[in-house]
């Protein structure tokens, strides 16, 4: 009998064998598996998981279905709360979510809520499980700007209410962030994230890629001309921030966001596609966060010796713990506790290396995480070819200004209502990182739930 | 799909394509581009709008094949059509928005260089529709090579065509022939340049001879060209701006030119190409033989 503590390992890819390809890190859990981790949920009646899930998924419920190996049920349950389980169940911190309130994890394990869900959903993608569609349309015409998690959740919500959706992509596939930012060893594009999509468009959302609003058409002109009766903003996160020091517009300078973009969207790492990159022979990711994790990987997976370059501890590294453990397998090197201050340029424009100094933790600062500071006189320089600056993103300006009577806070993000994404201007809602900078996939769909709720509420009034 | 209407060849590398695209038809002014790609492995590539007509729904594009994408775009003809194309991108020219009483009082110099006709072509179609008569100078290398004429000399009031080589209208570079038409007494309150990034850099030292205040159109390597990906960042007065949503369009005698000329080599030039060989080893995009280095 297997210890009812610990949790049943998931099969990992080989970490040196992974670290030269874009296959997939985890394969799963396969049905035997899935049961017998199901089989350790001890079914609170007071499920505290629900309540750490953006989109309250009923977790218990599910995971009971998988025990009896009613795999096809388990699914229907996720997907009274769920539009991209398959996703969520590979990209989501479940360690700070459902699982940390999982009381198994009081003592030993807490149940492997998210790798259940990833069974689940992929199995439902193997067996062409279709979800619940609206028996009719109510006539209502919901227009959803950017087809990531927040609007990809939102239009399918409102497609099961019977709404008629039209979701508007600025770029030529579908998916947002899931395709252009999130590498495919992570989240696989043709097997999970287009499956997906399918799933959502089989609920009668339709979807216009190479429209970019603001600027191809307006919020104003899609409710005046083309009869939209409400608009729900998903725009995610915008232009990439630099670090303003000396070097970094040189040749080999690249934000996470191009890096990425070049690689997963537009696939530069397979020779049969146009796109260049420059894949770089040593680079340094500064930043430590999730995207950081991503693109060393992606990096080191082309080729190169790869340095995450962060000013904090480890302790402090934004990622998830498990994309720090899987970097680390790989090889990637963390350099912590260290910041940049000039990238040096060759003559022929080129990055050759750059100046680092090391820092230490001082006083907790408005994050509530120690400060870092500069030890004076602890410069040092490394040899690079490549620096990817992975420092986060501003909100773009394009919707914001071009949409009559949409507020913006501070921080030139949407203001919006946390429950139903209601913003300042009638019957146009919000949600996901163009109103909350960069977070996370799920608590993208969490709000892309919330504004479905919100239209919904608006036009059935209507 | 986005389908081709009509496909042309201008002059040796210089293509033209119709281009049926409603929405970016309807919505496009002077001064902005769109984001085609040919196929599903394409690149996407920025190029500047040269004529649209909103009714027919129909954007008009030039190019001049760089790379391995617009290479194969040579090859499409009328009836052929893009997997994709997204627009417009950038911020108008700056004149759209401004008022057009106050605009007839200013006096309009455009300098365009080689394939730089182009997207000069609608902003001076537009102050043409708009009554208002503009100064042109279109330069290239010969005369073969000169692209729009016809077209440039209906809607400019004065039309000044060059030639390196001396073998069409003015003998010179198009800043020889600044010089010429300043020293004949001309006053222009706004100079308009845009062209290859040196031709640019070198009008803009003339300009700023005789002060005149100098806009020009800064095309960098773009990827998602909507603001995402940072890779056109250009550096304006000390600042790093943003050429797809910022620009395209800056002060040209604010503009960085030549970290800007550096940046566009990064995957073009011999030592960027044999760098990024180097780099990648076996992955290299290499042996189209069009990389542009000879540009």
């Amino acid at each position: 009998m297997a210890d009812v503590l610990k949790r049943v390992p998931v099969r990992e890819q080989d970490a040196k064998e992974r670290a030269t390809n874009f296959e997939e890190v985890c394969y799963g859990y396969n049905k035997e598996e899935a049961m017998e981790e199901a089989a350790r949920c001890i079914n609170c009646k007071n499920a505290k998981c629900i309540t750490g899930c953006p989109v309250a998924i009923n977790i218990p419920g599910f995971i009971a279905q998988v025990k009896e190996g009613n795999i096809e049920e388990a699914y229907k349950v996720i997907g009274e709360s769920s539009a991209l389980p398959a996703i969520c169940g590979r990209v989501c911190p479940q360690e700070s979510q459902c699982e940390c309130k999982c009381i198994r994890g009081i003592k030993g394990d807490p149940v492997s809520i998210g790798k259940l869900e990833r069974f689940v959903a992929d199995y439902a993608l193997e067996h062409d499980i279709k979800p619940a569609k609206a028996d009719r349309t109510n006539g209502h015409k919901v227009a959803v700007i950017g087809s990531g998690p927040s609007g990809l959740t939102c239009a399918g919500d409102l497609a099961k209410l019977g709404y008629e959706v039209t979701v508007f992509e600025a770029l030529h596939e579908l998916g947002g962030v899931l395709v252009y930012g999130i590498p495919e060893f992570r989240l696989p594009k043709e097997k999970v994230v287009k499956k997906e999509i399918e799933k959502v468009k089989e609920l009668g959302v339709k979807f216009e890629t190479n429209v970019v609003i603001g600027k191809s058409t307006t919020i104003d002109q899609l409710m005046e001309e083309e009869n939209f009766e409400a608009v729900f903003i998903g725009s995610g996160a915008g232009l990439p921030m630099f670090m303003g020091i000396p070097g970094e517009t040189a040749n080999g300078v690249f934000s996470a966001n191009e890096y990425l973009t070049r690689s997963n969207l537009m696939k530069a790492f397979d020779d049969n596609y146009d796109t260049p990159i420059a894949a770089g022979k040593k680079v340094a990711v500064v930043g430590g966060g999730n995207v950081a994790m991503d693109a060393a990987r992606t990096a080191l997976r082309l080729g190169a010796e790869v340095h995450i370059v962060y000013r904090r501890s480890e302790a402090e590294l934004p990622a998830r713990v498990e994309e720090v453990h899987h970097a680390k397998e790989e090889g990637v090197i963390f350099d912590l506790l260290t910041n940049p201050k000039e990238i040096h340029v060759d003559e022929n424009g080129w990055v050759k290396g750059m100046t680092v100094i090391k820092m230490e933790l001082g006083e907790p600062d408005a994050s509530g995480r120690r400060r870092p500071v500069e030890i004076p006189g602890s410069e040092y320089e490394i040899e690079l070819d490549t620096v990817i600056m992975s420092l986060g993103t501003s909100p773009n300006p394009l919707i914001a200004s071009t949409t009559k009577g949409l507020e913006t806070n501070r921080r030139r993000c949407i203001v919006a209502e946390e429950e139903n994404g209601q913003t300042s201007k009638a019957a146009v809602f919000a949600g996901g990182d163009a109103v909350t900078g960069a977070a996370t996939v799920i608590l993208a769909m969490g709000a892309g739930k919330a504004g479905a709720k919100g239209i919904h509420e608006l036009l059935s009034k209507k | 799909m986005y389908k081709i209407l009509k496909a042309e060849k201008l002059a040796a590398n210089i293509y033209l394509m119709e281009v049926c695209a409603p929405r970016v038809a309807k919505h496009c002014e002077p001064g902005q581009f769109v984001i085609v790609k040919m196929d599903e492995k394409g690149e996407r590539i920025p190029l500047t709008i040269c004529d649209y007509d909103r009714e027919a729904g129909i954007v008009t594009i030039v190019f001049q094949p760089v790379g391995a994408s617009t290479t194969k775009m040579t090859n499409l003809k009328a009836g052929d059509a893009f997997r994709d194309f997204t627009g417009p991108l950038g911020r108008p020219s700056e004149f759209v928005e401004e008022d057009v009483e106050e605009l007839g009082k200013k006096k309009f110099l455009f300098v365009a260089g080689g394939v730089g006709a182009a997207p000069v072509y609608p902003q001076v179609k537009w102050l043409k529709e708009h009554g208002i008569d503009v100064d042109v100078i279109v330069g290239s290398k010969t005369k073969d090579l000169l692209i729009l004429e016809k077209e440039m000399e209906a809607v400019a009031g004065n039309y000044y065509p060059c030639t390196d080589d001396g073998t069409y209208g003015h003998a010179g570079m198009v800043t020889t022939m600044v010089d010429e038409l300043v020293e004949k007494g001309n006053k222009y309150d706004v100079c308009v340049a845009i062209g290859p990034m040196i031709m640019m850099k070198f009008t803009c030292l003339t300009t700023k001879k005789y002060d005149i205040p100098t806009i020009v159109s800064m095309n960098p390597i773009m990827v998602d060209g909507t603001g995402m990906c940072g890779a056109c960042r250009v550096i304006v007065g000390g600042e790093v701006k943003f050429a797809c949503v910022d620009g395209p369009e800056f002060d040209g005698h604010l503009v960085d030119f030549d970290n800007a000329m550096k940046r566009q080599q990064m995957y073009k030039t011999q030592e960027g190409r044999a760098m990024l060989k180097l780099q990648e080893g076996d992955t290299h995009h290499g042996g189209c033989g069009n990389c542009g280095g000879e540009n």
